[in-house]
């Protein structure tokens, strides 16, 4: 599962330098700035960051969902149909958009009750998808809408079929948002932070079945997280962000084995483990977190936007920093990368 | 554990009449937080654990039972004497956004304890009592003219620690102090939570769903399901060799931050039931993997299994199954 | 996103009801009906009281600016003392209708035994048409302008203590009130520092309106002869006495009529502008 393949085939989606601000009357805010990924077909690539870093914009935008005042205004986002044929999220209109929808690019949010009607049963909301999008009989619908459930593992789902969304519980309402979002067999599908709402047992459950319908189905899935824990459970890749930007991008053993970029080596030095206890002092062992915190997004510093929370910066970090190559499919926004690198595996 | 406890909670059960029948939040809950320990309090949401803490606290009334706090039952506190007891213990909420009075400046919230038991002497000693605190919290003294809206949810969340500490309590319970915070902001304010403790000795009761937080701050964890303790022992114990399924099912699915992890894992089947109508017997035996007849008719006892204390007929299974296959060989 | 979302609402409320034209022309036309109220007696030569038989029922005039009335009295002057009642019977009302309606709004909303019998109290208060509730009230005091204040701040007392009590019980939830129950903090405390500071937006939204509607129900008391001394001047009083001569002298009520008017339209302004700037949602996607 985590060995990676060399890049053959196209990517199903490869977004460049994208680039979202939210316009307002008096000023605008860039709240993506540089935003670069590539998601192989039938694999998933987390989008890993803190709150504020700019992943549910970044998500936003190639879903065609920013709310009115966000604009895409740079960059692409090309996204390759099975047959070649490509698109570019960032400038498809409203219509296309909603003609890709479904049987392309599907959507789950973390919370299931924004994509479900509350006043339509579950089973007439997945009928009436379908019949939008392909052309069925109302009972072929029914019977595919059946299948699909059963697909998710719901319970009695012929007689769940007709129940209203608030007669189930959050992780069946989970279930069943994913399986309006599978039914039309989508290859791209971008999950929002679908668990983060969910109790650790479902969330279990929930991951478990993305990736099982991954292997089945074969979608490519960008997921959208800011949990770590479940990245190394579902991610193929990861692209790490921070104040807006993708700062890091590497296959997962790779990212978690030796991260090339300070901020990563960060989070993954504050997840709590028990393994740092220290019993033998007889005072526990502290964490070891990024000092300060992410600077406001309308004040950021100069060159690397990183640099006042890290420990290896010095001079040149106040310049530009692009995206270099730490690898093979492993890239990352540091000056100072291969000591960052070395200093993980010593 | 030689010292008496600080805490002892006895028998302790809480529901809440609802329309639809009472809601049975807590049943005969017992366990104990010995003196300058921390103590993980784990459980999914249904599981009781926020009751729990506010019942020990007295900010909701339970139904029945006992909560002993330093020898004496704080249920029975009359109005005056049980407010001059809060000054011994606090709470830390998980929403850093809805605990801080959006009308108040960051001195005025700190202080408020201090003037509700005339803790602080004159108005400038109070101010430099809050500036004191606000930098052991990690802010600045200069914070104390903001209002909460101007801060950060870390930085809130430093401000609620300092509120509750500022009138010196011996015990302390951390509602999900951390869940709401993002992984960089929630390694500092463990860091600063293991300070405080150490520095002033204090007793924490850490209420959480993450197992990993639990398991790297905690010396004891209390397993809670559907208003049961399942499972209480030492931290070590319990996350290496549980005894109860739900124990063995919970480690097995929170998500390990590390790619190269083993993923063979019994995943827990179906849903916490409604508290409303709890199962009868033992109230795991819907979802347990192990359950025999038995579990459906008799409520299981919590007794001593292996060092610690199990609420399960067939702990002695579990534990001879190991953690890692567990409950999954059987599934 | 958030950041976003945040820096955008920092525009302040003061800042967000001035950006609205319309409430800055109300807010402006509020002044002036208070300054001359406030200055009565150096905006105008004449008494309003000051009667002289040879100039009844004058036209307007530049002597005479809004014309005089059956009993030759300036009716110019007669408004702006009228102003004073009629705004003072408003701003009484509209303060001690929030005083009653405060105390029991956080009441009923704090402390859930004693919901029941307030909640009713007020319900079968509001089953009651106002005015008939105002007269029923005036007729057990008897009629003075203090006691006109005392019964329309009973009448409209259910409309602030429903938004109050709804509030409180949201306030009641938050975890800074839990907060301040587990520092020991004393009820009364919590109930003014945690409970009534955090609601005080509605207050004033409703107090606005209030305000609006109790000139309008004293003018429309006045005008039925119920309430104040007639001798004193108010707008109710002066439309009352002068539809004897809608035909002949329409100024007589065409003036008391328009002030009505103006001032409770950019009161119901004022109110709608507060209400949009008080409420963080709406101000978000200004």
């Amino acid at each position: 599962m985590h060995t990676s393949s060399p890049p053959l085939a196209p990517p199903t989606l490869e977004v460049t330098a994208l680039q979202t601000s939210f316009i307002y009357k008096r000023f605008s805010v860039k709240a993506v700035r540089d935003v670069s990924l590539r998601l192989e077909r039938g694999k998933t690539l987390a989008l890993v960051g803190e709150s504020g870093s700019g992943k549910s914009v970044a998500a936003l935008s190639l879903m065609g969902l920013l709310p009115p005042a966000g604009r895409i205004v740079g960059g692409q986002a090309v996204y390759r149909q099975a047959d070649g044929t490509t698109h570019d999220l960032a400038r498809l209109q409203r219509r296309q958009m909603r003609r890709l929808s479904g049987p392309d690019l599907a959507m789950i949010f973390q919370e299931p009750m924004t994509s479900l009607n509350p006043l339509l049963t579950v089973g007439d909301q997945i009928v009436e998808m379908l019949l939008t999008h392909e052309r069925l009989s109302r009972e072929a619908a029914r019977k595919r809408t059946l299948d699909i459930l059963r697909l998710v593992e719901i319970p009695a789902a012929e007689r769940r079929i007709d129940d209203y969304p608030h007669q189930m519980s959050g992780g069946m309402r989970q279930r069943i948002v994913i399986a309006m979002a599978l039914v039309c067999n989508p290859a791209l599908l971008i999950a929002d932070e679908p668990t983060t709402a969910l109790d650790v047992t479902i969330q279990a459950q929930i991951l478990d079945l993305m990736r099982r319908l991954q292997a089945e189905l074969g979608m490519s899935i960008l997921f959208i997280t800011h949990d770590l824990g479940v990245v190394a459970e579902i991610a193929h890749q990861v692209a790490v962000m921070y104040a807006g930007e993708v700062v890091e991008q590497a296959e997962v053993g790779q990212l978690f084995s030796s991260p090339a970029h300070p901020y990563t080596q960060g989070l993954l030095s504050s997840i709590p483990h028990a393994m740092r206890k220290n019993p033998e002092e007889g005072r526990r062992a502290r964490l070891n977190p990024i000092p300060g915190s992410v600077p406001p997004i309308h004040a950021l510093p100069e060159g690397c936007t990183f640099r006042p929370r890290c420990p290896h910066s010095e001079q040149r970090c106040t310049l530009p920093v692009t995206l270099e190559t730490a690898g093979p499919g492993h890239r990352t926004r540091c000056w100072k990368w291969e000591a960052v690198q070395w200093s993980t595996r010593h | 554990m030689e010292h008496p406890p600080l805490i002892s909670v006895e028998g302790l059960s809480k529901r809440f009449p609802t329309r639809a029948g009472d809601v049975h939040a807590l049943e005969d809950v017992n366990f104990s937080i010995p003196r300058g320990s921390i103590v993980g309090l784990v459980g999914e949401s249904g599981s009781g654990k926020t009751t729990l803490g506010r019942c020990i606290l007295r900010l909701v009334e339970p139904s029945e039972g006992r909560v002993m706090f330093d020898g004496q039952n704080i249920l029975d506190l009359p109005p005056k004497e049980l407010r001059a007891l809060r000054r011994r213990m606090q709470i830390i909420f998980q929403d850093p956004f809805s605990s801080l009075n959006p009308r108040m400046r960051v001195r005025t919230i700190i202080e408020e304890g201090l003037i509700a038991h005339r803790l602080g002497g004159t108005s400038r000693e109070r101010r430099d009592r809050v500036a004191t605190l606000l930098e052991e919290v990690g802010l600045q003294a200069d914070h104390m003219t903001r209002f909460a809206h101007e801060f950060s949810g870390g930085q809130r969340q430093r401000v609620g620690i300092a509120r509750a500490l500022a009138i010196e309590p011996e015990f302390i319970v951390a509602d999900e102090s951390v869940s709401a915070l993002d992984v960089s902001v929630q390694a500092q304010i463990l860091n600063l939570l293991l300070d405080l403790c150490e520095a002033r000795n204090l007793t924490m009761l850490f209420i959480a769903h993450d197992l990993s937080v639990v398991e790297y701050l905690c010396d004891q964890v209390v397993v809670m399901y559907l208003g049961h303790v399942v499972e209480n022992g030492s931290t070590a114990l319990v996350h290496s060799q549980p005894a109860h399924p739900y124990t063995t099912a919970l480690l097995s699915a929170a998500p390990v931050p590390d790619p190269f992890a083993g993923r063979d894992r019994n995943i827990l089947k179906g849903e916490i039931p409604s508290p409303l109508s709890p199962p009868s017997g033992c109230v795991f035996h819907t979802r347990c993997p192990l359950m025999v007849e038995h579990c459906r008719q008799a409520v299981p006892e919590l007794r001593a299994v292996g060092g610690r204390r199990v609420a399960c007929h067939r702990a002695e299974d579990v534990l001879a199954m190991g953690p890692a296959t567990g409950a999954a060989a059987t599934l | 996103m958030s950041a976003v979302t945040a820096s955008a609402t920092h525009a302040g409320p003061l800042r967000v009801l001035l950006q609205n034209r319309v409430v800055t022309l109300s807010i402006v036309v509020l002044g002036i009906f208070a300054i001359a109220a406030i200055f009565a007696p150096y905006l105008t030569p004449y008494q309003p009281n000051g009667l002289s038989m040879r100039e009844r029922l004058l036209p307007p005039s530049s002597e005479h600016w809004a014309g005089t009335d059956e009993l030759g009295r300036d009716i110019f002057t007669r408004l702006i003392y009228a102003g004073r009642v009629s705004l003072a019977v408003g701003l009484g009302v509209a303060a001690l209708a929030s005083v009653f309606g405060v105390v029991l709004g956080i009441l009923a909303g704090f402390f859930s035994r004693l919901d029941p019998a307030i909640s009713r109290l007020l319900d079968a208060m509001m089953a009651f048409p106002d005015v008939l509730l105002a007269i029923a009230l005036l007729a057990a005091f008897g009629g003075s302008l203090l006691n006109l204040i005392i019964a329309l701040a009973i009448v409209f007392t259910p409309r602030i203590a429903r938004v109050v009590r709804a509030s409180s019980l949201v306030v009641r939830e938050l975890t800074y009130v839990e907060a301040a129950r587990a520092l020991g903090v004393s009820t009364p405390r919590i109930l003014f520092h945690h409970v009534f500071r955090n609601i005080t937006s509605p207050i004033i939204v409703q107090a606005t309106f209030i305000f609006a509607a109790a000139m309008l129900s004293e003018a429309g008391l006045s005008f039925l002869g119920i309430g104040i001394d007639p001798s004193m001047p108010t707008w109710g009083v002066m439309i009352s006495a002068g539809r004897q001569y809608i035909d002949t002298a329409g100024w007589l009520i065409l003036f008391p009529g328009l002030a009505i008017t103006i001032c409770v339209v950019a009161l119901q302004l004022t109110g709608d502008g507060l209400r949009d700037a008080l409420d963080p949602r709406i101000r978000k996607s200004i």
